[in-house]
């Protein structure tokens, strides 16, 4: 079983902060969607909203077609997962798990046995009889998953559930929880600041800053066409020119800046905007000689070397740096520090983005 | 010891090492070595104290069971030495205000820890102290005027007309009771607090989400976790209850008589220092061992209690 979500129009004060701002959103049924920001954007809130902890100022939630006005988190079809996973350390891992079916009154065969069930699942066999305080932080993840997992919730809810682990235990985190929510069906809303974590995960993402919603799309549109600056800004490295963008025709507009005149897709909404220039730097080539447009000598300041692709730093005539990625694949050759080189970018790989959408 | 041998230099380590081993000495061990010595020989005439009948026995911890009275429990007729009634009763009594006690700081602890907002806590937490500053034996003068036959208590029960003749307050262990209650809730609340506050808020969000009615909230995560304030909140209101002589002197009625006023006597109005010492230390183990059962009954470990 799985719901979709809803968000109308949703905002919550505190006081006299704004901390969510007209958040719209439509979450289908079985989707893994995130929510993407920096710390204090308003991640939290929007989940607690969701859960039921807090009542929006504005707007409605429906989960599932029904507005949730008024309902008690205990009367919703959601199970939230906390930051710091609040599983209760008096209880053995067993009691955790099915404490949501003792509640409801399920005796204590089937409970028993219900744990045993889910704690297969979460590949944790066997811990049932162990302390809270026995486990590893990745056991204890575990644990918190199956707990929620077991009052079969339409909709989960987790809130930074793997900032706490280690890198390595985060990478086989990822793929597991994404295993789990294919397994069960159920719609997931995940919740987190590393956007790596975002888009190797989710179905959908939505990027968040101060309270907003800047953008939700799949992972790929989210990296390949950002909407602003900001999502540019957070979902990946950028070199950022600023100037004055032209008419567009076809998608792409002259950039006048200090470093020469570019030409870079614009989209039609913002179109008389103040905009910045945006490419990646894997989008960003060194070559010995110039090339046709989007071109800039540089002198290449730096070279680290990151496994997998190199990266190198260059600096401009004018002062600019710019960094480009090469993949350590044999394709290109690797400048020297020192070298004079051009960097060059195609126009269709580089965006022409206003900042983010914030309150004035 | 290394640590203040270490701060303070061995002069000053040396000075308050002997003030605090006279204060256990002289103050605390050898007067109750004293008494507890005291309570093993007769009281006698000065004249023969040293004397040939001067022997050690257990003769003035027996005395609890002489003079029979006969009561009625349910119907059913009895006998028992009127001291050990006493003594039940002071237990009993000393129970139940325990559990009274309980019963108003466990809601007033969790709303004071959950509930209220921070800013709010420094106001509440003064109102709680302000009676502390007052005597105990004025609060407890207090009390007796207010239960008074002719006190505001029932004027003001007669006014709203919740009564139609004033009510008899101070009657047998009732007056004591709500005096016992009064002066010893704090002791309760307190460490309940404490427990409460240490609970991480998102434990009982989490009951929450899981579907758990309030009830099971309290049952399951909210008191196992203040278990540890509990047992200690209780184990100080019943040993200060069962220990209080001022609280049963003033509001005591005529029915009423509490195991520390029985020493009391013995030590007061008998002039009987041996016996009053028995029964103190009576006293003293007796309650010793109901708390450890009762400990051992709810699984309490000592080590949960010194937290
Ligand atoms: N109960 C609250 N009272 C006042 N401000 C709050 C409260 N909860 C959160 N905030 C504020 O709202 C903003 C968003 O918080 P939160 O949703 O927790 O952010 P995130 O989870 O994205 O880090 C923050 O600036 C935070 O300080
Ligand atoms: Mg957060």
């Amino acid at each position: 079983m799985s719901a979709g979500i809803d968000l109308e129009n949703v905002c919550c004060d505190f006081g006299s902060f704004r901390a969510v701002d007209t958040a719209n959103v439509s979450i289908q049924p079985g989707e893994f969607f995130s929510f993407l920001g920096p710390s204090g954007c308003g991640k939290t809130t929007i989940l607690r909203m969701i859960s039921g902890f807090i009542d929006p100022t504005e707007g409605q939630i429906r989960i599932g077609g029904k507005d949730m006005k008024g309902q008690r988190p205990n009367q919703r079809p959601t199970a939230l997962i906390f930051q710091n996973l609040a599983l209760f350390p008096l209880m053995p891992i067993w009691e955790n798990i099915t404490f949501g079916l003792e509640v409801r009154g399920v005796d204590k065969v089937t409970r028993r046995a219900k744990a045993e069930e889910l704690l297969r699942l979460v590949d944790l066999p066997g811990a049932g009889d162990k302390m809270v305080s026995q486990l590893s932080g990745g056991q204890k993840q575990r644990v918190a998953i199956a707990r929620a997992l077991a009052v079969e919730p339409a909709v989960m809810l987790l809130d930074e559930p793997l900032s706490a682990l280690d890198l390595k235990l985060r990478q086989h985190m990822r793929a597991e929880l994404r295993a789990i929510q294919k397994r069960t069906g159920v719609t997931f809303i995940y919740i987190t600041h590393d956007q790596g974590e975002a888009l190797a995960m989710s179905d959908r993402v939505g990027v968040m800053s101060q309270g907003r919603i800047q953008q939700i799309a799949d992972p790929r549109d989210i990296y390949n066409n950002p909407v602003n600056g900001f999502v540019a800004s957070f979902v990946g490295e950028n070199n950022i020119f600023e100037g004055k963008a032209a008419a567009p025709s076809e998608g792409l507009a002259g950039f006048e800046t200090a470093h020469g005149t570019f030409r870079a897709r614009l989209a039609p909404d913002a179109v008389g905007k103040a905009v910045k220039l945006y490419v990646r730097p894997e989008h960003t080539v060194l070559t010995a000689k110039a090339g046709k447009e989007n071109s800039v000598p540089v002198t290449i300041t730096e070279v680290s070397f990151e496994g997998a692709f190199i990266t190198v730093h260059g600096i401009g005539d004018s002062g600019k740096t710019i960094t480009a990625e090469i993949r350590n694949d044999g394709s290109a050759t690797v400048p020297d520090v020192g070298a004079k080189l051009h960097a060059s970018f195609d126009a269709a790989r580089a965006s022409l983005l206003p900042d983010a959408n914030v309150r004035a | 010891m290394q640590d203040l041998l270490r701060r303070y230099g061995p002069g000053l380590t040396g000075l308050i090492s002997l003030l605090v081993a006279f204060w256990l000495v002289m103050l605390v061990i050898v007067p109750n070595i004293t008494l507890f010595e005291q309570s093993f020989r007769p009281y006698l005439p000065v004249t023969e104290v040293g004397g040939p009948r001067d022997i050690y026995s257990f003769n003035n911890y027996l005395k609890v069971f002489d003079g029979d009275v006969t009561k009625t429990f349910f119907g059913h007729e009895y006998r028992i030495p009127v001291h050990v009634l006493t003594f039940s009763l002071t237990i009993w009594y000393s129970i139940l205000v325990t559990i009274t006690c309980f019963a108003i700081a466990y809601p007033l602890a969790f709303y004071l820890a959950k509930v209220v907002s921070p800013k709010s806590l420094p106001t509440l937490f003064l109102l709680l102290f302000v009676p502390l500053w007052v005597s105990e034996v004025l609060r407890a003068f207090a009390w007796w005027i207010i239960l008074a036959l002719k006190g505001p208590l029932n004027a003001l029960l007669l006014f709203i007309g919740a009564i139609d003749k004033p009510v008899r307050w101070i009657v047998d262990y009732d007056a004591v009771m709500v005096g016992l209650v009064y002066t010893y809730v704090l002791f309760m609340l307190f460490p309940i607090y404490n427990a409460i506050s240490s609970l991480d808020t998102n434990q009982i969000e989490a009951a929450d989400d899981l579907g758990a009615p309030w009830w099971k909230i309290h049952l399951r995560i909210v008191m196992p976790h203040a278990k540890p304030g509990i047992a200690s909140g209780s184990v100080m209101v019943f040993m200060l209850s069962a220990g209080s002589l001022l609280v049963p002197s003033i509001l005591g009625s005529t029915t009423s008589q509490w195991f520390t006023q029985t020493i009391d006597q013995w030590f007061k109005d008998a002039l009987d220092w041996n016996t009053a010492s028995a029964y103190a230390f009576l006293l003293l183990i007796l309650c010793t061992v109901f708390v450890s059962f009762a400990m051992w009954v709810f699984k309490v470990k000592l080590s949960d209690i010194a937290k």
